[in-house]
């Protein structure tokens, strides 16, 4: 196996053993603290599939999350005050929902982000998330920017989301599957082409693939990836509000990709690491702790070609 | 005979320039039809067009009888035109045998799989190994196409361009930048290949053009001004007033 394969297993081993250590012995902050990371991490995973692989720098991949946190949200909230049936607290039905939602908000956008590039891409995927931003703020019914409570966490018969550790856990699974997924896509013949269209989209389209197409695919795979950890999110902070899609968020999502290594298995996670464990020490010893913050992200992506995971082997392993 | 390719009044500009200014041109089915043409003359505008990359302003490209002057340049390569650049154009961060596959992959036509790794897949390995094989680059298969040195990644250019199996193959420049033993190679590669395919190569090395083409045609100012076979080319006056005679 490769180093970076160890450092992959290793960072998934502390992290699944731990968090639910630190909760035993009586630091459930830190657990709470793991499980955000988690799902942050199952975000920048998705975002890694089209920002890594694919080229394209999405900065709006927060709109996914937080549409994907929204549609947990919102059920709960008219089986509590207008009547809807037990079915809409349901995990099989508002996970689901988070993912299709995701998919078909990807697909519409991206008939039309895709058609653009660089900058004008950049721009575009951004304004797409600050107009559901937006849409959400009007929406009187789900709080508008003040946000909506989520009084009941989605219920599956086989797991208590209300246990930290439980739901922890399937955080952690999720996690894991979506790594995996994500991995086995890269290395198929889709994800060949979608490489090959990052490096070099006028050859591919001479080669006969409609690189327009591969590109929405993978758009839309990864925007559903991330609704579902909002669904995940949603779950865990029991409060939405459209700060969650906000385009700083989606910057922070960026940096975790690029900070960890965009391109790697274990890049994001390690992004996610750093951030979250960097964002909660900075602001400990400072309220300006987003300077100091800002600088170190410069520097890594300055100075450690291929972020943190691309100081270890080579960059496809 | 029948004509392949045909292209009818084909105009195209840039700003002021006309690169391609009335084309005419016939290519006939399994000949190799080489362009000559000083620097500027509008070759690489004219295969950029042929291939979809570009949209000429006027004209009409005719390919097999069928008009694909508007086909964007996936659905060319499916109807069977492949190009080379003059200016390598690889995916540098991939292997040398994944460019290959790629382009194999490509004319199998199974992209939209997602979890099978492609490169487990030996149809397509196997046979990328053997293209490879045809322009002597076997070692390097693994590598890292960034690595590879000018030559190679000519030669690469040429494995690509057989691995898409295509009736057409426009060829632009396989020998720029070569030194002449490598140009050397490339001539006895072509020559491997002449007959198997319809092939339109652009060139400047004349020894090359001359060794291998059953019919030569003269660009000049984006303009064909003579066509023929390389003796009626060689003894044309007006080539060589425009051209020829410049070398
Ligand atoms: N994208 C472009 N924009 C503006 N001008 C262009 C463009 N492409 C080509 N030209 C101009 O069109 C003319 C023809 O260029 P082209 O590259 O087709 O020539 P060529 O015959 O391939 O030359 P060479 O032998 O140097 O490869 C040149 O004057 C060139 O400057
Ligand atoms: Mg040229």
């Amino acid at each position: 196996m490769t180093t970076r394969g160890w450092i992959t297993l290793a960072v998934m081993a502390l992290l699944g053993v731990l968090p639910p250590l630190f909760f035993l012995t009586g630091n459930p902050f830190y657990l709470d603290l793991a499980t955000r990371l988690v799902i942050l991490a199952i975000a920048a995973v998705s975002l890694n599939l089209i920002l890594g692989y694919g080229g394209l720098v999405s900065f709006g991949h927060a709109a996914f999350v937080g549409l994907g946190a929204y549609a947990v949200g919102i059920p709960a909230h008219h089986w509590l005050y207008t009547g809807w049936g037990d079915w809409a607290t349901m995990g099989y039905v508002q996970l689901p929902l988070a993912v299709l939602a995701c998919a078909v908000f990807a697909l519409l956008t991206g008939l039309v982000c895709l058609r653009t590039k660089g900058v004008y891409f950049i721009m575009i995927t951004m304004a797409f998330a600050q107009m559901i931003y937006y849409l959400i703020v009007s929406i009187e019914e789900y709080g508008g920017d003040d946000g909506l409570v989520i009084d009941t966490r989605s219920q599956f018969a086989w797991i208590d989301l209300d246990n930290p550790l439980q739901l922890f856990g399937l955080a952690y699974v999720s996690l894991i599957v979506s790594m995996v997924l994500v991995r086995l896509i890269v290395n198929s013949r889709f994800g060949m082409v979608l490489q090959g269209a990052k490096g070099n989209p006028d050859r591919m389209a001479t080669l006969g693939f409609n690189v327009y197409v591969f590109r929405l695919v993978a758009y839309v795979i990864s925007g559903a990836m991330a609704g579902y950890a909002g669904a995940l999110l949603g779950n865990f902070t029991t409060f939405i509000s459209p700060e969650m899609m906000d385009w700083s968020r989606s910057g922070e999502l960026m940096f975790m990709v690029i900070l960890g290594g965009a391109s790697t298995t274990v890049g994001p996670v390690l992004g996610a690491v750093v951030f979250i464990v960097l964002e909660e020490v900075l602001s400990h010893f400072t309220i300006y702790w987003h300077l100091p913050f800002g600088l170190l992200l410069m520097a890594v992506v300055l100075f450690v070609r291929g972020g943190l995971a691309g100081m270890f082997g080579r960059k496809e392993d | 005979m029948s004509a392949v390719l045909q292209i009818d009044g084909l105009n195209k500009s840039f700003g002021g320039i006309k690169a391609t200014d009335n084309l005419n041109l016939s290519v006939q089915k399994g000949e190799l039809h080489a362009v000559i043409g000083p620097n500027g003359a509008g070759k690489t505008t004219m295969i950029s067009q042929l291939c979809g990359s570009q949209r000429p302003d006027t004209g009409r490209i005719l390919y097999a009888g069928r008009d694909i002057t508007t086909l964007p340049p996936h659905k060319r390569a499916h109807l069977g035109i492949t190009r080379s650049y003059q200016i390598t154009s690889l995916i540098m961060e991939m292997s040398v045998i994944d460019n290959v596959a790629l382009a194999l992959q490509a004319r199998d036509g199974h992209s939209f799989r997602f979890l099978r790794p492609a490169r487990s897949l030996s149809h397509l390995r196997d046979k990328a190994m053997d293209l490879l094989g045809k322009v002597d680059l076997t070692a390097k298969a693994e590598h890292r196409t960034k690595a590879l040195s000018h030559g190679e990644h000519r030669r690469m250019e040429i494995a690509i361009a057989l691995a898409s199996d295509a009736e057409l193959m426009l060829l632009d420049e396989p020998m720029a930048g070569l030194g002449s033993h490598e140009s050397m190679q490339m001539v006895e590669l072509l020559r491997g290949i002449k007959g198997q395919h319809t092939i339109l190569l652009i060139e400047h090395d004349m020894e090359a053009v001359f060794a291998l083409a059953d019919r030569i045609s003269v660009l000049v100012y984006g303009h064909i001004i003579a066509t023929g076979t390389p003796d009626e080319i060689r003894g044309n006056e007006a080539v060589q007033h425009a051209y020829l005679g410049e070398e």
